[in-house]
């Protein structure tokens, strides 16, 4: 069963920050939720869609983040509530038509989850996305606990209602992808019929007129925060030093300030609602202090903010000392921590660290990486990407030009590690590894002489690729499109996208299927399985032999999700008479350089093993060892 | 729980049902009227990574996400090198640890480029960082349910056998039932007594 649809006001329960936000969205009467997945956002929809249903409303996996906006947006036109989350790099996707939504308006209510992820724990950048929010003059939210992650939600849908604009809510990991308990508050049943008001025109254009606008509902919202409960101080009515600070960084203040002793020293002013900025009460507060400390999660949006505000009133305040990300007090990158925050507070109030269980810090350290050995990241057991690098590792070798592969975003973006063989020689933004393959394949012109190959999965195709694709064939470019289409969007939940049968509600959907669109553009589209590896190997070889846009789809389903639903296929095993080890000159090949974590080295033996309990059994390991010794039988 | 805040961490190899031991933890806190805080960290480690769950649980306010160094009440490991790992960071001399007995080499150990540490020395390690160190034959057990993901309610039903967790077999049923789905209520329900009897 779903906690999110619980009807059962004041009942207290345990939920995810991502499902309190979804819970927040539902009390505030919802009609549309739309993202593209991406941690740590993608539980807000996917919890959405589960309850899509009975709850009366309409939830969707979008293309892409850009799309999912312009859907919400559509039904906030239509005088719906409408809820749209993404990760940091997806507002990147989306933010040009953000910052056009925001001159335009809206009819009825919009909220924007962006989901940060400081210290880039399941992204490739830790961009803090808060600046979009002062860029397009739109109000700011940045919840400090799950509760407050819920009511946040509901009270920015009630904000954009009264001023028929965007507001954005800021989550990062720590709140995104934690559990806390939460209130539940009542669930309203009805909902408004979509109806497009044509008698308004909702246009950016002209800026010279909007923009004045958007600037006025800026200030409406500023007047209507001013007294937001979400803004509080807790602490001495003359602290020696006031802790400025939002989001997660409140709960790790607030503990730390107790743990070392400085409750009667130090005070803390926690903004919730950080944009536009709450200037009358942060200027009574600045008044009682001649320290601030600010504390947050990533840059210093909230820090500089502040100062500029005290710029602006100087003559009125007394001499404050800032201290923060930009004085070196608290670093300026990497997300928050307990120990973090209680170093930058004892050092700040000169209060040493405590030296409680020294001998058994120092004891507990002492030669640590012999008792717990490092954890690589790795493919699963049985990933088909594995098998796709390793016939595209051959391939290039066999080819002999140096040929570069162009990385993606998604599970296979770990090919720039040894898992994936170090094949990925670049790696950035979701669909950018076929734009820059589309663009070192029309170096050839200019005398370049190494191959250009692109690697995509199935779910990043949809997203970002195809203009690239469409663009190297118009141009002319010589490279080559490798689809790694593991049948879902593997590395954030296994959601389904454009080429899947079904939609995020579970509804039958029409898939458009990766070979109709590319063979439609009239680019050679060949599908090869990638378990199969002398095939796709060799069929990668011959595509690098040809000129203009070529695409191979290596088509193989991700062994998650093949595991949930289907027995192994074979039985593997490894016959210890023709293993011989490290007598073979094979140097380990299959523990050593192909790594599925289904294959052991054991030591006493010196050989391999096959762990029972790990192999998934797709027999690939089969075709590499040069003995024939794995040996696989239909189970 | 004598302690407020009471810390715990669950910790193993990602896939192993870390996420779900703490949920299921939680929830049950939750309903005996506690204010829980759980702090996931798995991200791209999901994959065969090292992953971790903070619980903080107190009758007086919600604590954040994340715990302060060594200060770590209880330890639940789903791997027994893992647990070194934790202590290491979060353990201090009244840690108590209940430890899986069964290793996953990662794949650095699988390749060769570093070795997997002997049972004993592990386990001697294990012991001197903690209070009291239980070890618990969790995933055999489960495998002898035919079903090595119940190695996680065994290990939340040894804990609680011991009394370090007030956690009934109806109550751990009620918060199946609530957070994940009613057909799983009587798979971890044997689950959780087979972990109450390995210990006693």
């Amino acid at each position: 069963m779903s906690m999110l649809s619980l009807d059962s006001p004041g009942t207290e329960v345990l939920l995810m920050g991502n499902e309190a936000m979804a819970r927040g969205a539902l009390e505030a009467g919802i009609s549309v939720a739309a993202a593209y997945p991406g941690n740590p956002s993608s539980e807000i929809i996917a919890s959405l869609a589960q309850v899509a249903a009975e709850m009366g409303i309409y939830a969707e996996w979008s293309v892409n983040e850009k799309v999912a906006l312009e859907v919400a947006a559509a039904a906030a036109c239509s005088g719906l509530n409408a809820l749209c989350a993404m990760k940091q790099n997806g507002l990147n996707v989306a933010s040009d038509f953000l910052l056009n939504l925001n001159l335009s308006g809206i009819n009825g209510g919009l909220v924007l989850i962006v989901c940060d992820d400081p210290a880039g724990i399941s992204s490739t950048n830790e961009e803090d996305s808060r600046f979009f929010a002062k860029a397009a003059d739109l109000p700011l939210f940045e919840p400090a606990t799950f509760h407050e992650a819920k009511d946040m939600v509901r009270e920015a849908f009630e904000l954009s209602g009264k001023i028929s604009s965007v507001c954005i809510v800021r989550s990062v990991t720590r709140i995104s992808h934690a559990r806390g308990n939460v209130t539940l508050g009542p669930l309203p049943r009805s909902r408004p019929l979509p109806l497009f008001p044509t008698t308004r025109m909702l246009s950016a254009l002209p800026a010279a007129a909007t923009h004045p606008m958007a600037h006025n509902r800026l200030r409406k919202a500023a007047e209507i925060l001013e007294s937001s409960p979400f803004n509080r101080y807790e602490g001495p009515e003359n602290p020696e030093l006031m802790v400025i600070t939002c989001g997660s960084g409140w709960l790790f203040t607030s503990e730390a300030v107790g743990l070392l002793g400085l409750k009667s020293r130090v005070g803390i002013l926690k903004i919730g609602a950080t944009w536009p900025l709450p200037e009358k009460f942060l200027l009574e507060h600045l008044k009682r202090t001649e320290k601030v400390l600010f504390i947050e999660e990533v840059d210093p949006v909230l820090e500089n903010n502040v100062k500029e505000l005290f710029a602006d009133h100087n003559c009125e305040l007394p001499r404050i000392r800032f201290l923060g990300k930009k004085s070196g007090a608290a670093p300026d990158v990497g997300e928050l921590s307990p120990a973090l925050v209680m170093g930058i507070l004892g050092s700040v109030m000169g209060v040493p660290p405590t030296e409680k269980d020294k001998d058994y810090a120092r004891q507990a350290s002492a030669d640590l990486h012999k008792f717990a050995p490092a954890r690589s990241l790795a493919f699963c057991a049985g990933c088909p990407h594995r098998a796709s690098y390793w016939a595209i590792k051959k391939a290039l070798a066999f080819d002999g030009r140096d040929g570069v592969v162009f990385g993606d975003i998604g599970c296979y973006a770990l090919a720039v590690l040894p898992t994936g063989f170090h094949q990925a020689k670049t790696l950035h933004a979701m669909g950018s590894g076929t734009g820059m393959a589309c663009g070192f394949g029309i170096l050839r012109g200019l005398g370049g002489t190494q191959p250009s190959i692109a690697v995509c999965g199935d779910s990043t195709f949809y997203h970002a690729a195809i203009p690239a694709l469409i663009n190297g064939l118009h141009q002319n470019s010589d490279f080559l499109l490798i689809i790694l289409d593991n049948s879902a969007t593997a590395m954030t939940g296994f959601q389904p996208h454009p080429g899947s049968p079904v939609d995020a509600m579970g509804h039958q959907a029409p898939p458009v299927a990766i070979e109709d669109l590319c063979r439609s553009l009239g680019v050679k589209t060949l599908i090869e399985d990638p378990f199969n590896l002398k095939a796709a190997s060799d069929t990668i070889y011959d595509l690098l032999q040809e000129e203009g846009a070529r695409v191979l789809i290596l088509r193989q389903e991700c062994a998650l999700v093949r595991g949930k639903r289907a027995a192994r296929r074979f039985n593997v095993s490894i016959d210890p008479e023709k293993c011989i080890g490290e007598e073979c000159g094979c140097n380990r090949l299959c523990t050593r350089v192909f790594r599925c974590p289904g294959l052991n080295w054991n030591q006493a033996l010196k050989k391999s093993t096959i762990d029972d309990a790990i192999c998934t059994g797709c027999g690939v390991c089969v075709d590499i060892c040069p003995r024939g010794a794995i040996i696989k039988e239909s189970a | 729980m004598n302690k407020d805040p009471f810390n715990l961490v669950v910790c193993g190899v990602g896939g192993q049902g870390n996420v779900v031991a703490s949920l299921l933890i939680g929830a049950v806190l939750v309903d005996q009227g506690y204010k829980v805080t759980i702090g996931e960290t798995y991200g791209a480690s999901q994959r065969g990574g090292s992953v971790m769950s903070h619980v903080r649980v107190s009758r007086e306010r919600q604590y954040g996400p994340l715990l302060p160094p060594h200060s770590a009440d209880l330890l639940i490991a789903l791997e027994p090198s893992e647990a070194v790992r934790v202590l290491a960071q979060f353990g201090n001399p009244e840690t108590v640890s209940v430890v899986n007995t069964r290793p996953i080499h990662p794949v650095d150990v699988i390749c060769g480029d570093i070795s997997y540490p002997p049972t004993d020395r592990l386990r001697q390690r294990i012991k001197s960082l903690s209070s009291t160190a239980y070890f618990v034959p969790a995933t055999d057990k489960a495998l002898e349910m035919e079903n090595p993901l119940l190695t996680n309610i065994i290990l939340i039903g040894a804990a609680s056998g011991v009394g370090l967790l007030p956690i009934t077999e109806d109550a751990l049923a009620k918060a199946v039932k609530d957070y994940m789905s009613v057909q799983k209520v009587e798979i971890n329900r044997k689950a959780f007594r087979v972990g109450t009897q390995i210990v006693n």
